[in-house]
């Protein structure tokens, strides 16, 4: 063949891969909004759900959903960059950090019902933290810790190392350039990190469902005292998040509206994290913006 | 003068290679000295153990003297980042902060405790007007660095040098990125700095050492082979290694 028409083919065929991608994604995400949407209203929105009768809502379910990703970022965002500040900028090479990314690797690709089973062991049980959203926030954090990890460390190392050098021969100490030269710069690859991870934190059931539980007491939303036993902010109650709904609602749901109610969860829940993605983006350029003037 | 930067018996090595081998040097206070000699002579290597930049790569260590007037800063006892002030420097490739121009300068002084902003605007102005660069940048201070050109950016490097006061600055091939008319502002910079700073560079270009520099050595394999005033080096060397090399029959 000659080398113009191989070129030609090679093109059409990667082109065709990823118009049927997009394709597959743009079908199914149609697909879920043109059987959800119908049934959102602000009433489905923000009401409580109904065990036999029609009618039911999501309010508890979106309320836990958004509270338990704030809670997992808030335990896993620094912890995450922590470990991979240091793994990037102050571990030496040798055969314990080695063995420290060897291990945050196979951490990655645990299945999450194992790190669900883990959790109600450990800190629903042994810990006696029972079905709770702190219980939760711990597993996703398990988790989410090695994506936060590795995408610190590559944010870090992909920073021109002639950027800290110029920072070194400033006189400044390796603190203040690892937090005002190197950190802007990572920034950008850092939040896309953070979107990926509370992604998992909005899809994730199987790990929630020992730890986080599959209930929602009653939630008085006028008392916002954490230390209250009815209030949303509580972090020791149980908390059934929208994932965690459908598949409940979709596997042993009575109420006689089942299938519309999870269809129109699967839509929030999809929203939801279009939403979040979008104001992550805005978030980290606005920042990255700010920290170097780069228009 | 009592600040003169000399260095004695001074060795460099990279786990058990030595690269630069006992360097006894004096480098003359408001003056320019060129490190002239082949890729891998050690001059480089020995330019960056001035400010301890060595102390960042993993393996490498020096041992030795290097005298500021009477304070003897190769010791454990020096605080590298008080030293780092005193002495500047500027890489082969332009490497501003991902900062605004304004950043970029008051950075330093704002880190080493210079909180007034009336005081950090002038420093800004001063480090940039001894740069050659603020005429350029004056209207857009607080746009970034990174839309400078090459040239404007190592100017810039320099500036920045410049903004913590040093006495000694180190250039390490400062222009051999650069475009011929950028690299002639630079030497035309460096005849200015050398009024009131002490200055060393590292060059391959034999026409800039001899335009640019007061005193000239050369090194070869991690040796000092000669040093004296550049134009006795470049009219009549004492060494025919030395001729040869600035003749450009091999390097």
């Amino acid at each position: 063949m000659k080398p113009k028409a191989a070129d030609k083919l090679a093109t059409g065929i990667i082109v065709f891969f990823a118009l049927l991608i997009v394709a597959v994604l743009l079908g199914m995400l149609g697909f879920i909004l043109f059987r959800g949407l119908s049934h959102i209203s602000w009433d489905f929105l923000t009401s409580e759900p109904q065990t036999i009768r029609e009618g039911g809502g999501i309010g508890p379910q979106l309320f836990n959903s958004l509270y338990l990703l704030i809670l997992t970022m808030i335990i896993t965002i620094p912890l995450g960059l922590g470990a991979g500040i240091y793994m990037a900028e102050y571990a030496k090479p040798n055969k314990l950090t080695d063995a420290i990314r060897l291990i945050v690797e196979v951490l990655s690709s645990f299945p999450s019902i194992v790190v669900g089973l883990f959790g109600l062991l450990v800190v629903v049980q042994q810990f006696d933290f029972g079905f709770s959203l702190f219980s939760g926030a711990i597993v996703l954090t398990i988790f989410n810790m090695p994506l936060m990890v590795r995408v610190t460390e590559q944010a870090f190392r992909s920073v021109p190392k002639e950027q800290k050098e110029a920072g070194l021969a400033m006189g400044l100490s390796k603190w203040k350039i690892i937090t005002s030269i190197l950190f802007p710069v990572a920034l950008p690859i850092i939040v896309t990190g953070t979107i990926l991870a509370a992604g998992r934190v909005f899809g994730e059931a199987a790990a929630l469902l020992f730890t986080a539980g599959m209930t929602t007491p009653h939630i008085n939303f006028s008392d916002w005292n954490p230390l209250h036993h009815n209030s949303p902010l509580n972090p020791f109650r149980p908390a059934e998040t929208l994932a965690v709904h459908i598949w409940k609602v979709n596997s042993e749901g009575l109420a006689p509206d089942a299938a519309q109610i999870a269809a129109g969860a699967s839509a929030v829940l999809v929203i939801l994290v279009l939403i979040f993605n979008l104001l992550a983006r805005w978030l980290g350029r606005a920042l990255y913006r700010k920290f170097t003037s780069i228009k | 003068m009592t600040d003169t930067l000399r260095t004695e018996n001074l060795k460099v090595y990279y786990g058990e290679h030595e690269a630069v081998k006992g360097i006894d040097m004096t480098f003359a206070e408001q003056s320019v000295t060129a490190l002239i000699g082949p890729s891998g002579c050690g001059k480089s290597t020995f330019l960056r153990s001035l400010n301890r930049m060595n102390d960042e790569i993993p393996g490498s260590r020096q041992t030795g003297n290097i005298w500021i007037g009477d304070k003897d800063i190769n010791s454990s006892e020096t605080d590298v980042t008080v030293l780092r002030q005193k002495i500047g420097m500027v890489w082969q490739r332009p490497n501003p902060f991902y900062k605004s121009i304004y950043e970029n300068i008051a950075f330093g002084p704002k880190y080493h405790g210079i909180k007034n902003r009336k005081q950090l605007d002038q420093i800004v102005e001063d480090s940039l007007r001894k740069a050659a660069l603020w005429d350029e940048v004056k209207d857009r201070l607080h746009t970034s660095a990174l839309s400078l050109s090459g040239g404007q950016q190592q100017r810039l490097c320099i500036a920045r040098a410049l903004s913590v006061n040093p006495d000694i600055l180190l250039l390490d091939e400062p222009a051999s990125a650069l475009d011929p008319i950028s690299t002639s502002k630079i030497e035309e910079l460096i005849g200015e700095l050398k009024k009131s700073l002490t200055i060393v560079i590292v060059t391959h270009n034999m026409q800039q050492a001899a335009r640019v520099s007061d005193f000239t050595a050369y090194f070869y394999l991690g040796s000092l082979m000669e040093y004296n005033e550049t134009s006795i080096i470049f009219t009549n060397p004492s060494k025919p290694n030395t001729q040869e090399y600035i003749s450009g029959r091999f390097g």
